[in-house]
């Protein structure tokens, strides 16, 4: 399977509050809010560092995850999250987000 | 031939001051009825207006008196739109033309997308709640239609002067924030006061069997009050100041739920 990459939408503005990464989408105004997991791999969204890699230094090694069951859930979640237009997903590296 | 001659207000709400002209004596009296403690007429404008007072059928949503409002950024100009007015706006000149029936409900609305507009770039927020002062101190009451943003409004003790049971006006000041009067009304059809005063706590209304108050996580609060914001822009740059300022506000200043049941009881939680 290729390598995956992502990288944060710059339409959004991001906090991190009571423990939780809020993130608003400027396009439409939605509201989304990301657990420590979930926040984990946005923060390490930068666009070159590859899925699989991001998850292991920041998913794995943080929260005591096994990659095969890591990697599944995280892949979904990206997913998700570029559906909605505040991640961006591509099999190259997206140069833009550097 | 005669020669209309153009009137000069100034309505200040929020420390924003901003120039109305008009050359109709109807709208005029428009402005002083709906504006009348909130003129100053020695204030330097942030922002000036033409209006040109036309007849209902002459405005682009004529067809429709109920369209949605929309506001749009085009080359460098905000175009706002409603079934009652239109209007073009230049944020770099501070000058704009509006064309509107001459009704206050359609001044009223124009002056609240212009004051989001221009406060938002300057860390404010217009907040869907009524407010007011007891002690020196401003407290807010955020909520959705029918949470009780009036109904508190009117059970305020004789010591509590209200700022509005409508829409409330937010300037970051210093470490905290300032809550001033707004003319804008709800049910309660009257204006706020004139005055401001340091925000002091900002409640997220409920009504219930019972007064109580709860503290609520910085998350949820969050999302509580920008469900509250007033904003009309879809712009990556706005959005993103009235985001930061939603959570520089839910930070600086204490956030609870405040359930009540509707006597004027609930005042003794309020000091």
């Amino acid at each position: 399977m290729s390598a995956v990459y992502i990288a944060r939408s710059r339409e959004v503005a991001a906090r991190m509050l009571g423990g939780e990464m809020m993130i608003m989408s400027a396009r439409d105004s939605t509201l989304f809010s990301l657990n420590a997991t979930a926040a984990a791999i946005w923060k390490a969204a930068d666009g070159v560092t590859p899925l699989d890699e991001i998850v292991k230094q920041h998913v794995c090694a943080a929260f005591e995850v096994d990659p095969a069951v890591a990697l599944p859930d995280a892949e979904e979640l990206v997913q998700g999250l570029a559906q909605h237009g505040i991640l961006k997903i591509s099999n190259a590296p997206i140069e833009e987000a550097s | 031939m005669t020669t209309a001659i153009a009137h000069d207000v100034i309505v200040e709400i929020g420390a924003m001051p901003v120039l109305v002209r008009t050359s109709s004596p109807e709208f005029l009296q428009v402005l002083e009825n709906r504006y009348g403690g909130f003129m100053n007429p020695a204030a330097d404008p942030s922002f000036e207006f033409d209006v040109d007072v036309v007849p209902p059928s002459k405005l682009p949503g004529a067809d429709d008196a109920d369209v949605d409002l929309s506001v749009q950024f085009e080359h460098n100009r905000w175009i706002l739109e409603r079934g009652d007015f239109h209007a073009e706006l230049d944020p770099a000149l501070r000058r704009g033309q509006i064309q509107l029936a001459a009704s206050p409900y359609a001044i009223d609305a124009a002056f609240r997308v212009v004051h989001s507009l221009l406060l938002a770039r300057q860390g404010g927020l217009l907040v869907h709640a009524s407010s007011a002062i007891r002690n020196g101190k401003a407290f807010l009451f955020a909520g959705v239609s029918g949470a009780g943003k009036t109904t508190i409004s009117r059970l305020a003790p004789p010591d509590a002067t209200l700022l509005t049971d409508e829409i409330s006006y937010l300037r970051r000041e210093g470490d905290g924030y300032v809550a001033y009067g707004t003319p804008f009304a709800g049910e309660l059809a009257k204006p706020g006061e004139n005055v401001r005063a340091p925000l002091a706590a900002l409640y997220l209304l409920a009504q219930g069997p019972e007064n109580r108050i709860e503290a609520v996580g910085a998350a949820d609060a969050t999302r509580a009050v920008l469900e509250s914001v007033l904003f009309f822009a879809h712009d990556t740059e706005l959005v993103g100041q009235v985001f930061d300022s939603v959570c520089e506000l839910v930070q600086s200043v204490p956030v609870q739920r405040l359930t009540f049941f509707p006597d004027d009881r609930v005042w003794e939680l309020i000091a």
